[in-house]
């Protein structure tokens, strides 16, 4: 199912959450909603879910104008970051609540919950409580929830922000796999650039209610739309009226023509790449990435001089 | 001690004419007769509160209007007010000279309606903390899976709101059968027609009959007892998912 969001804006008292914001979501997508927080990013999808009124715009989903439906109408599966498990169910009630809703047939329900048990891997834990359950395992039985009455769309707001890391990049692979076999339509915030860029195949970068930036991954890194973009996705340093990636910097111990000069501040080794952070004689700080064979031979250390040069910058216009 | 002797010691009095004794003044048809009232206007009065209690919780914590400040602060007035002028109180509006021409004063009626004033903070109390707790997040995923206004309410909201509703009840039932200061003047206290058990032991105690008087309170404890640990073992139940 696709979605099209038109012209959608929306406050709350004076707070401007959303100002004409319009998106294309391609049936069968895996999107995702980046922005950094109050940009509007969880608005917006709660807006497509019909949790939330616009106060002026548009939703159309499958081309139908569905700005007026509730959300009970809208064939949408959400999935909330603190989980919204139903406290009082066992995790095969919780599952099963939207099928029991439409009233289907005890034997079908059971069969769907049992096969959403195993995808979301809680066999043996079918009849645990969710306050029983380690917060990974509460975000899966959500999941299989919004799942079970094969929703249309699949929202997601910040899934996986309440997880710790390891869980984390594990649910994101489970995400990245079920959208393979299933290719339901998903939406999903997040203000983690690198979520976005591991999961989505194409990336709505949102700031102050707006829209920066609709990309793919690498296109988002390689052609940064504005200022804004450049510096919220990936890591940039300024350079006067430049943007230099940090890989995008070359250090040298002798000065020519293109370097500035710079003292070392902290050298930090990160397994595979070291970062070095720099102080330029106008007093900017920046950073650049390095290679372990590349900081060996440079002898980098704390307080010493060096001299940087943009290997490729970015100039907004 | 501070609760534990006095019981004891009213335990004890009333078997001063041994069990045969006990047996009697409580199965005095006058007793029999006012115990059956306060059992059946007390069970009446937390029905009917159980409902009214959990509309006015809702409304105060979900709805905004103008002056819920003081409609909320009215709310705990019972709490405040001694009983007596609870009784004065329902005495003005429904009494003789009632200026909306009800006259309840002296009938059973006029019983129900002064408890149902005194003991209507329990149950707003007990469930506005917990509606207030209440994750909303919840309700938005009923909906999104398809779930009606009512029958979330049904399956989300009240399950999770039940522990309340029964402390409140358990306590305005409890607060109702011992409640004496605002019925006294209210009720008229015609033996087998609006006597109710509480006014009963005192009219007792007054007459010198103490250990009657006794006897038919250890009934009136007993009862409150039993009803305090039935709600604890039904609220157990009803949070038995809370403990991991």
């Amino acid at each position: 199912m696709s979605i099209q969001v038109r012209h959608v804006s929306k406050h709350f008292g004076n707070f401007q959450a959303l100002d004409d914001v319009s998106i294309d979501v391609a049936g069968g997508s895996l999107t995702a909603l980046l922005g950094p927080s109050g940009s509007g990013k969880s608005t917006l999808l709660r807006i497509i879910a019909g949790l939330e009124q616009p106060d002026s715009g548009e939703i159309f989903l499958s081309g139908e104008d569905a700005t007026a439906s509730p959300p009970q109408k809208r064939g949408v599966g959400f999935v909330f970051q603190h989980y919204a498990a139903f406290k009082h169910m066992t995790v095969r009630d919780n599952i099963a609540f939207g099928l029991k809703i439409r009233k289907r047939p005890a034997a079908e329900v059971r069969a769907r919950v049992d096969e959403l048990v195993a995808l979301v891997q809680l066999q043996g834990f079918a009849d645990r409580y969710p306050a029983q359950l380690s917060g990974g395992q509460r975000q899966r039985m959500a999941l299989a929830r919004a799942l079970a009455p094969e929703p249309e769309v699949l929202l997601l707001d910040e899934p996986f922000g309440a997880l710790d890391a390891r869980v984390r990049a594990e649910l994101r692979r489970w995400l990245r796999r079920l959208h393979e076999e299933t290719h339901t339509t998903t939406v999903f915030v997040t203000h983690d650039q690198e979520e976005a860029m591991e999961v989505a195949d194409s990336i709505v970068v949102m700031n102050k209610g707006r829209v920066e930036q609709v990309a793919g991954p690498r296109e988002l890194y390689d052609s940064p739309a504005n200022e804004f973009v450049m510096s919220f996705v990936g890591q940039a340093n300024r350079f006067g009226d430049a943007w230099v990636r940090p890989h995008d910097l070359e250090l040298v111990l002798e000065p020519n023509g293109s370097t500035r000069e710079a003292q070392v501040e902290r050298v930090v080794h990160l397994g595979f790449e070291v970062r070095c952070e720099l102080v330029r004689d106008d007093g900017e700080e920046f950073s650049v990435q390095l290679t372990r064979a590349q900081a060996t031979t440079l002898e980098l250390e704390r307080g010493q001089i060096v001299y940087a040069r943009p290997v490729k910058e970015t100039v907004f216009s | 001690m501070i609760v534990a002797l006095p019981i004891a010691a009213l335990i004890w009095s009333s078997r001063n004419d041994g069990w045969s004794g006990f047996w009697n003044a409580i199965s005095a048809p006058e007793a029999v007769a006012a115990l059956k009232l306060t059992l059946a206007v007390a069970a009446l009065v937390a029905l009917t509160n159980a409902f009214a209690g959990t509309l006015i919780a809702w409304v105060l914590v979900r709805d905004d209007f103008r002056g819920k400040t003081v409609v909320n602060g009215i709310i705990d007035l019972p709490f405040a007010l001694p009983t007596i002028v609870a009784g004065l109180l329902v005495l003005a509006l429904y009494g003789p000279h009632s200026p909306v021409d009800v006259h309840a004063a002296y009938t059973r009626y006029a019983i129900y309606l002064v408890l149902l004033f005194v003991t209507l903070p329990f149950v707003v109390r007990t469930v506005q903390p917990v509606l207030y707790e209440l994750d909303t997040q919840m309700e938005e995923a009923a909906r999104s899976l398809g779930a009606r206004e009512l029958t979330i309410f049904r399956r989300i909201v009240l399950p999770s709101i039940l522990p309340g509703i029964l402390s409140g009840v358990a306590m305005a039932f409890a607060r109702a059968i011992g409640e004496i200061g605002a019925i006294v003047i209210l009720s008229g206290n015609l033996p087998y027609k609006t006597e109710v058990a509480s006014v009963y032991v005192f009219n007792l105690s007054e007459s010198g009959n103490g250990t009657a008087a006794a006897a038919v309170a250890v009934v009136l404890l007993a009862i409150s007892f039993l009803v305090l640990l039935a709600v604890g073992g039904i609220r157990r139940m009803a949070t038995r998912y809370e403990r991991a």
